[in-house]
């Protein structure tokens, strides 16, 4: 929202009322919650990339990627790590529980400039959660996009997130679908196994300069992702990324989230092309 | 804008006339400096006092303060009504200041508890004289004609008066019988052989072109790294910066669990903390990273769409930092001046 037009005080929370919520692995739950007010949670419009901040009174607020699809609109879904206090309280959530949510805040992917081209997406462990927004719009509006492709590493079949979610995409015939495990030690895990870069056999014929490109995951990935991507030729600000800062506002005030002395995460990113991030300082 | 004249004498007068407009905030001393209070005595106001410990950032956005309470049932915004108040003797560096606070916080989102004290709040202006720690000169901030509501011009046994806003106007129409409408061509001889003193009297000589490049040029430099062992990480420094708006966001519950507040309070990038994320991966983990981060800040760019650095040359960290990591001595090593200890 613009400053022009704000009526209402932005760090004030919306009410939203837990729907369900299951495990995705040992850490990671599912979120799906929905704001109280019905008319606003239909209202409620955003981008994928784009985060909110959920608070619980008491404990405070942190910002959580969006895992849904504004395609889809009325529920916001979140893949969330047990990790500190404000996550662990998070966990404790039941069906039907009351808490706060405002946003949605960032720039969210450039779906505009991305439309009518191919598009890859790679994710690892818990970048899961912020691409599947993405995934999901681009197969919702299928029409609107070239081929997509999927690549997904996790470190084992028990840690991959959404896992019959894409075991099911792996039928699709409108996706290239190609999941990979650093490790199986069950013996049953059915397809690749290796780092996610592995698996970029599959992207020999893209069209590099009609492709983009969304990575999302540990900070180790992003080294060796963005380098074989390079090898593909694919120009800079076509490669997307999104990151993870510290943040207390959303609203670019509380300054947590600067990056190199002077970019806002939360005004700028999270969602930020390989380009933008070459020149800044202090990345990782 | 528009001038006036107003006699030394009826200072006090005027002030007691804008008594409807607020508090009166000003300088006042306190031990051998000065701090921003509530005045109700006039005479304690420290006319010629340069920097207050503490900018008038306390009374636009406080060291602490209640967003909002919560209970079982929800989020309650604050119904108390803010007080008026006056902000007297802020020189043009903090004007400068204001402006850039004026400006961050309206910036992609209004802070609504800003602008709610900011528009409670008139600002008198006070025209100063340089000391050893003034560098207002270098950041170009030393002189302004926005930012305030009036200004006074200290002219010997007069003051020119400078009207800035609809709400100053209204001031000096408390009280029109106090000003007088007329500047002579004498006066503006008397300004004019005034602000040729005035800038004479810099003694801090600092040169902060090239700065947002030099910074850009020096961000691996081995200097970040010695002035990081000194760095106590004490956050002084932003503590009295008129420019640092950073804060924490932090929950209290009262005893009993059900009830509490969301307060917000100062917050420093000085502290180990401030970027440190869920599972403790710490983004600026050594000081010298902390201390870069804030000194890009100030010298080469505040926000990205700002694009204009954040230091008004008040001086206040000069005398704040306890190991003299200040402004000065960051932007002379990096040019390879000679830094005087």
């Amino acid at each position: 929202m613009k400053a022009e037009t704000q009526l209402q005080n932005p760090y004030e929370p919306e009410p939203m009322r837990l729907i369900r919520r299951y495990p995705l692995n040992e850490d990671v739950h599912f979120f799906q919650v929905r704001a109280v007010d019905m008319e606003k949670a239909l209202s409620l419009n955003y981008l994928p990339g784009q985060f909110m901040m959920i608070s619980i009174n008491g404990i405070g607020e942190a910002p959580f990627s969006i895992s849904s699809t504004p395609s889809r609109p009325g529920l916001l879904e979140f893949g969330i790590r047990k990790v500190g206090n404000m996550t662990n309280r998070i966990f404790q959530l039941k069906e039907n529980g009351i808490f706060g949510v405002r946003g949605p805040y960032g720039n969210g992917f450039p779906i505009e400039k991305i439309k009518g081209n191919d598009l890859v997406i790679i994710m690892g462990g818990l970048g899961a959660v912020p691409l599947r927004s993405l995934l999901l719009y681009a197969l919702d509006n299928r029409d609107q996009f070239g081929k997509i492709y999927l690549l997904h590493g996790a470190r084992t079949p028990d840690e991959m997130l959404f896992r019959n979610e894409f075991f099911n995409m792996m039928k699709r015939d409108d996706l290239f679908c190609h999941l990979t495990v650093d490790q199986d030690d069950t013996g049953q895990w059915p397809f690749e196994t290796g780092v996610v870069t592995r698996l970029f056999g599959k992207l020999a014929h893209i069209d590099p300069k009609n492709t983009y490109f969304a990575v999302c995951g540990p900070p180790v990935m992003y080294k060796f992702v963005v380098a074989e991507i390079l090898k593909l030729n694919v120009p800079k600000h076509q490669i997307l990324m999104t990151l993870e800062r510290r943040m207390k506002c959303g609203v670019g005030k509380c300054g947590h989230c600067i990056i190199g002395g002077y970019i806002y995460t939360c005004l700028e990113g999270p969602v930020f092309s390989y380009w933008d991030v070459l020149h800044m300082k202090g990345l990782i | 804008m528009r001038a006036v004249k107003i006699k030394k004498e009826n200072l006090f007068d005027f002030l007691e006339a804008i008594k409807p407009f607020g508090d009166l905030w000003g300088p006042v001393k306190s031990g051998d400096g000065y701090v921003l209070e509530k005045v109700t005595d006039y005479s304690n106001i420290e006319m010629s006092a340069l920097r207050t410990r503490i900018p008038f950032k306390k009374l636009l956005f406080p060291p602490k303060f209640t967003m909002f309470k919560f209970d079982e049932k929800g989020i309650r915004s604050s119904d108390e009504e803010l007080p008026r108040q006056v902000i007297f003797g802020l020189h043009p560096c903090d004007l400068h200041a204001l402006l850039i606070m004026d400006n961050f916080h309206s910036l992609h989102y209004v802070d609504p508890y800003y602008r709610e004290r900011r528009e409670r709040t008139a600002v008198i202006g006070l025209s100063c004289f340089p000391d050893d720690r003034c560098f207002c000169k270098a950041t170009n901030t030393h002189y302004t004609e926005k930012g305030f509501d009036l200004f006074l011009t200290d002219l010997g046994d007069f003051y020119i008066l400078w009207i800035g806003s609809s709400l100053g106007d209204d001031m000096v129409r408390e009280c029109p019988e106090l000003v007088d409408e007329e500047v002579t061509h004498d006066d503006l001889e008397k300004y004019i052989a005034w602000r040729k003193k005035r800038e004479s009297n810099f003694k801090l000589k600092l040169d902060f072109t090239g700065m947002p490049s030099i910074m850009e040029l020096s961000y691996d430099s081995p200097l970040w790294d010695e002035l990081g062992e000194k760095c106590l990480s004490c956050g002084a420094c932003t503590i009295v910066c008129p420019t640092c708006p950073c804060f924490n966001v932090i929950d209290e519950v009262d005893i009993g669990g059900g009830t509490g507040e969301r307060t917000r309070r100062w917050d420093s990038c000085m502290f180990r903390e401030y970027s440190m994320v869920a599972g403790g991966h710490n983004f600026r983990e050594a000081r010298s990273e902390r201390l870069k981060l804030r000194f890009t800040h100030k010298l080469q760019a505040f926000v990205g769409a700002f694009g204009e650095a954040a230091c008004v040359g008040c001086g206040r960290c000069i005398g704040a930092c306890p190991v003299d990591i200040d402004i000065q001595t960051v932007a002379q090593n990096l040019k390879g001046e000679e830094v005087k200890a």
